[in-house]
């Protein structure tokens, strides 16, 4: 019984740092440019194809595929960064609902035309697979893996965000972008570098996750609704807001569906209102 | 959505020295010709025209809440299933009449409506956004694991209909079925073009204008909000109702995310805020839908997806906005952006 808990809580963090690894880019999107992005997992599902295919296609090895994964997204991000989103900041939250839409519709047809619909299979290296006995409870090897990674990336962006110079100009700039603009913050470059970084953490989130959260054209659709309740509930602007919004939504939803099997996703949208009502503004600070 | 250029063009449709009454125009009687014409012109789509019209009703809905309030909802095919299944399940269940299951599915979804009201008009627009988008989805889910009552995906069958005050039997053709929702439509959109063109509908257009300033002049903003959503809820059920009448079956999709996105798609197409907007965008929406889903259905997302983009980053206000500017600039007037 103590060890079906702890087996639950352990799958359902391994979950959440995975929804976190992808919806932290969606936060600083949100915080930085006010920007309602509802194609982040578009990203997230270019990452796991560029994965797949290098992998299945290339046979280049599971680890050397992720860094690429990484990259592709978020060359992408900053080419449709500077192309198509940012005509947008300024406009309404309608349109930016919209035009993201817009978004995840086409990259759903795009890539059921080339990639047909079906799940994609993912084969993970053999050092990855199995279980690890310990304490008497039986512990996944790759979702231990997965919160080893994605706690170093929570550390590593904790350090450039609270850290480094450019840290503190994205700081700056999401507080008041007009303010770091006279201060001489090449604002608009900022944008950019921040909507790369978080496409790219989406995408390596996306490849991370295929064994997790599956992939398929439909992917950004599926989970735009996690993504969103990430920000939302975690708040902008912060690491931590996110992180512990994510960890809770990972732990609720896998007991869920663990012991409730009969009321599904249930759980996870009534637990998405309530912690909406309760805090409209997230759980840490004022801003949304 | 909300751009001052959107009531200008409105104005500037009204002569000088009158103000903007509610008289109907020449376009106006035209336009709901239309439908008619195609009842006797084109009898093999009927079943085509009164789901158009139904879905019209649906986008008109939000039309009241989106385009007049400028509430975002992305949820807002909760209300159009909530109608859909209160219809459907009492057909289901023996009460056959058609009018008072429509009267019953819309007071359903007026109690709904009302009550998720509460929770919408808190928080900003994320907030509004998201909390639509988990009723919606808590909805789908429900009916989805109930399918002792609802069907789950298969859907709810074995819908029969009374004829309609006992007179008019529901026929294969799409005939009676045809007549039923032109009718009821129709009625529902006089009492909206009444609602919007009140003092109630102009304050709406306050708000959604200038919400901080509304306040000022006495107008109790949230009370207002709840109000127009409500009624948008009960539209939405109505014509979710009609639907389930007229095909004599409810499908989970009715209550789904992408019936919410394709209804804002359609509204927004149409032009938001102008009454019209929903009917022309439904119209030209669910012709296109049936010409080149034929085709192929992954290119028809595609398309909508492009067509969304484009929209978005240079035709804002839709058809109507355009053919507004064509006109405006027609008569010598500028039109301002």
């Amino acid at each position: 019984m103590i060890g079906n808990i702890v087996g639950v809580l352990f799958d359902g963090v391994a979950y959440g740092s995975l929804l976190f690894i992808i919806a932290v880019g969606l936060s600083v999107t949100l915080g930085l440019m006010n920007f309602v992005n509802l194609a982040h997992g578009a990203f997230a599902m270019l990452g796991g194809y560029v994965c797949v295919m290098m992998m299945t296609r290339l046979g280049v090895p599971f680890l050397a595929a992720l860094p690429a994964a990484f990259i592709s997204a978020a060359v992408v991000g900053v080419v449709l960064e500077r192309t198509l989103y940012q005509r947008l900041y300024r406009a309404t939250h309608l349109d930016q609902v919209l035009f993201s839409i817009g978004i995840v519709f086409m990259s759903i047809a795009i890539t059921t035309y080339f990639f047909g619909a079906s799940q994609q299979p993912v084969t993970l290296p053999a050092y990855l697979r199995g279980q690890v006995h310990f304490l008497g409870i039986d512990f996944g090897v790759y979702r231990s893996f997965l919160i080893v990674v994605v706690a170093a990336l929570t550390v590593a962006l904790q350090y450039i965000i609270e850290r480094t110079r450019f840290g503190s100009q994205v700081r700056a700039s999401v507080d008041n972008a007009t303010a770091a603009a006279g201060l001489g913050i090449n604002v608009n470059r900022v944008f950019a570098l921040t909507f790369a970084l978080g496409s790219g953490l989406a995408g390596l989130g996306g490849g991370l996750g295929i064994d997790v959260l599956g992939l398929d054209p439909t992917f950004p659709l599926k989970y735009m609704v996690y993504f969103l309740l990430v920000v939302s509930v975690g708040g902008t602007g912060t690491i931590k807001g996110p992180l512990f919004a994510a960890l809770i939504l990972g732990v609720f939803d896998v007991a869920g569906k663990y012991y409730l099997p009969q009321v599904g996703g249930f759980v996870i949208y009534a637990l998405m209102v309530i912690l909406l009502i309760a805090f409209p503004a997230g759980l840490y600070g004022p801003r949304v | 959505m909300a751009t001052p250029a959107a009531l200008d063009a409105q104005n500037a449709s009204v002569p000088r020295g009158r103000l903007p009454d509610a008289r109907w125009t020449a376009l106006e009687i035209a336009f709901w010709l239309i439908p008619i014409a195609c009842f006797f012109l084109l009898p093999n789509y009927r079943v085509l025209a009164s789901q158009i019209l139904i879905t019209a009703l649906f986008a008109v809905s939000l039309d009241l809440i989106l385009g007049y309030a400028g509430i975002v909802s992305l949820g807002h095919a909760a209300f159009f299933g909530i109608g859909g299944y209160t219809a459907g399940l009492l057909a289901v269940h023996g009460w056959h009449e058609p009018i008072s299951g429509l009267v019953a599915a819309a007071a359903v979804a007026t109690l709904a409506g009302y009550l998720v009201s509460f929770l919408v008009v808190r928080g900003g627009d994320l907030t509004r956004l998201m909390v639509t988008l988990g009723i919606g989805l808590m909805l789908w889910e429900a009916a989805n694991k109930a399918s002792s009552i609802t069907g789950g995906v298969d859907g709810l069958s074995g819908v029969t209909i009374d004829p309609i005050l006992g007179l008019w039997k529901f026929d294969i053709g799409g005939r009676t079925a045809f007549i039923y929702a032109f009718v009821v439509v129709f009625i529902v959109f006089l009492l909206i073009r009444r609602l919007v063109n009140s003092p109630f509908g102009l304050s709406l257009r306050g708000i959604r204008e200038g919400g901080k300033r509304m306040p000022a002049i006495g107008a109790p903003v949230p009370r207002r909000l709840r109000t127009i959503f409500t009624i948008g809820a009960a539209v939405a059920g109505i014509a979710g109702a009609l639907l389930a009448q007229t095909t004599q079956f409810v499908g989970i999709d009715t209550l789904g995310f992408p019936r919410s996105a394709e209804l804002l798609i359609m509204l927004v197409l149409g032009g938001t805020g102008r009454l019209y907007g929903g009917l022309v965008g439904a119209a030209i929406f669910m012709v296109a839908q049936d010409y080149l889903s034929g085709i192929n259905p992954v290119y028809w997302q595609l398309w909508i997806g492009l067509f969304l983009v484009v929209i978005v980053l240079f035709a804002r206000g839709g058809i109507l906005g355009g053919l507004d500017k064509v006109r405006a600039r027609f008569s010598g007037r500028k039109a301002t952006r």
